[in-house]
């Protein structure tokens, strides 16, 4: 192990080790907990420029329940959540189908298609921007949540494929060809050979798409507009713009926003950081 | 239909599967990434020829919109200052790497309640980047902000980080490198699970130990997560918008403007809808981004044919 473990150390070094370790969390968070603070105070201590000290009372209370029952966030929220959920699930089924296709059968095409995915997964939003909101404009999707979801999950197959694949690849082949001895239909074999040993890549996967949409701001921009359709990244600067300097309302605001990818990275944290190294550092 | 034929059709359909299944199961997926991923691309290309204000009909000028940018004619300052901004991040993020690696380091130990610091460690990553981007705002505010707070205690500042043009794109780079070096962070301390004892052990015996341990023995078996750090960390400079977007929307006077922001603007904001240039904007864009997108395919084509 690397570096030595600290148990193999002098004492003195053990306890200045176990000292540094939340002294250090405690400044690599210092802005967050920053807003944490904010996010309880009552908007009188901002006026009174009492911006550090103790909050003169605790209104953690009234600010969260403005956030929940006096502006358009929970709408925000709900517009985020019908847009991730069926990307989540429209981008997996997807992509455990190419991914199958590209791990399992040689044919000469295959490496070409699997680059053409990948490559197009790391293109810059703006080659794509003027193009893709036209074809939205034209569909008669704009400003809605079906416009965004069918994007995302078009453009999250190419991530997703290059996992899938390289997952479906790591299985024992001999599996495959021993039911394909059997005479199992290929499409035997996806759905009841392959999927469920694809379990972990499911989960794993599922857990990643759902934060990087949920956190998607740059097409939430692009192709929604209105408090009907907009996910809550987008929504959240209309939300500071309606309690613009009320510090302690937009912290609580910010906070709420960022909750659920948070919660399932904590709830889902294995499968989390499987999917995060796309599979290659075990 | 009788018998014979169908048993026909299905020995066909039986001797042949192999070669069709694939293409069934590729369907959907490509035509999907074709429709909304590759063609417009190329879309971008055409359109980019173009002066075009998304609603009339679109005049061919060549490659004026390209001249218009490489002179500067339209905004003047505008281009190379993005550009410039554009190196800056690329160069800057790629700090993440090694800061990623120290704090791996750091962590990779085993005392009690490790698992809850490397997670807590990681946080930044998950928060959306419009969270980032207000989180930082509010420390760098020159009134109330942290830093200044920070500064004050040692008679230092006030400074107004995201109002001062040379100050401003620094910020912003430090706002980002601090999710980015979560996620590096968490790439290495998953790599140093995998280093292989024996031969740490081996090297201690011969004498190694710090930083050359850390350069001979363990950087080379770290290779595979340095890879991916570096992709994720080159693609995350090049995409930066979200950050700008919400900091500053490009300024003070456009100075935090990088090519990716100074495009939406151009495209779709008050200054009109210029789809044709703000396309062209794009095209360079992606070229630079082509540059790092054909070395990354290129190392994975090397190990795939190496397999």
């Amino acid at each position: 192990m690397f570096p030595t473990p600290i148990e193999k150390r002098a004492r003195a070094t053990q306890l200045t080790y176990q000292s540094f370790l939340p002294l250090a969390l405690l400044l690599w968070l210092l802005p967050l907990i920053a807003v944490a603070v904010f996010s309880i105070k009552p908007g009188t201590d901002f006026t009174n420029a009492n911006y550090w000290g103790w909050p003169s009372s605790f209104e953690g209370f009234t600010n969260y329940g403005r956030v929940f029952f006096d502006s358009d966030m929970p709408r925000y929220m709900l517009n985020s959540v019908l847009i991730t959920v069926p990307t989540v699930i429209g981008a997996v089924a997807l992509s455990s189908m190419t991914g199958f296709a590209l791990g399992i059968y040689k044919f000469r095409a295959n490496l070409w298609i699997f680059f053409m995915f990948v490559a197009g997964n790391f293109v810059p939003f703006q080659i794509l921007m003027v193009p893709v909101r036209d074809l939205t404009l034209n569909m008669g999707l704009y400003n809605t949540k079906t416009g965004l979801v069918l994007f995302h999950i078009a453009f999250q197959t190419g991530f997703c494929t290059l996992f899938m694949r390289n997952f479906i690849r790591a299985l024992p082949f001999e599996l495959i060809e021993a039911a394909r001895v059997e005479g199992v239909a290929e499409w035997r074999i996806f759905w009841f050979v392959v999927l469920p040993l694809m379990k972990p890549a499911l989960a794993a996967l599922s857990v990643l798409i759902f934060t990087f949409i949920w956190n998607d701001y740059f097409w939430a921009v692009v192709l929604t507009q209105g408090v009907e359709s907009q996910p809550v990244t987008a929504g959240i600067t209309s939300f500071n713009a309606q309690y613009r300097a009320a510090y302690n309302l937009m912290s609580a605001g910010s906070i709420v926003a960022a909750i659920p990818p948070v919660a399932m990275f904590f709830l889902m944290q294995k499968h989390f950081i499987a999917g995060l190294t796309l599979g290659a550092v075990k | 239909m009788s018998d014979a034929t169908r048993i026909e059709t299905r020995s066909w359909f039986h001797r042949n599967q192999q070669t069709i299944a694939p293409w069934l199961f590729l369907t959907p997926g490509i035509l999907f990434f074709l429709f909304y991923v590759i063609f417009p691309i190329f879309q971008s290309f055409n359109i980019s020829l173009y002066e075009w204000d998304g609603l009339g009909t679109p005049a061919y000028i060549g490659l004026g919109n390209y001249e218009n940018l490489y002179w500067e004619f339209v905004d003047r300052d505008a281009f190379y200052t993005a550009l410039g901004n554009n190196i800056l991040w690329l160069a800057l993020y790629l700090l993440a790497i090694p800061a990623g690696l120290f704090i791996a380091l750091f962590l990779n130990q085993t005392v009690a309640g490790i698992r809850i610091y490397k997670s807590l460690f990681f946080f930044p990553f998950v928060i959306s980047q419009v969270v980032v981007g207000l989180v930082f705002t509010w420390f760098y505010d020159p009134t109330f902000g942290l830093l200044n707070s920070i500064l004050g205690l040692v008679n230092l500042g006030p400074v107004n980080v995201l109002g001062d043009e040379n100050l401003v794109t620094f910020g912003i780079i430090a706002a980002g490198l601090w999710p980015q070096t979560a996620y590096c962070m968490i790439l290495y301390l998953t790599g140093l699970n995998a280093v292989d004892p024996e031969q740490i052990e081996a090297a201690r015996l011969d004498g190694a130990k710090g930083w050359r341990m850390l350069w001979h023995v363990v950087l080379p078996q770290l290779k595979p997560a340095t890879f991916i750090a570096f992709v994720v960390t080159i693609i995350g400079a090049l995409r930066s918008f979200d950050l700008i977007s919400i900091m500053t929307e490009g300024g003070p006077f456009g100075s935090s403007r990088v090519l990716a922001y100074y495009m939406f603007e151009v495209a779709l904001s008050e200054y009109g809808f210029r789809m044709g240039y703000g396309a062209a904007i794009a095209v360079v864009l992606f070229l630079i981004m082509m540059i790092f997108i054909t070395y990354f395919l290129w190392s994975m084509y090397r190990e795939e044919k190496a397999r």
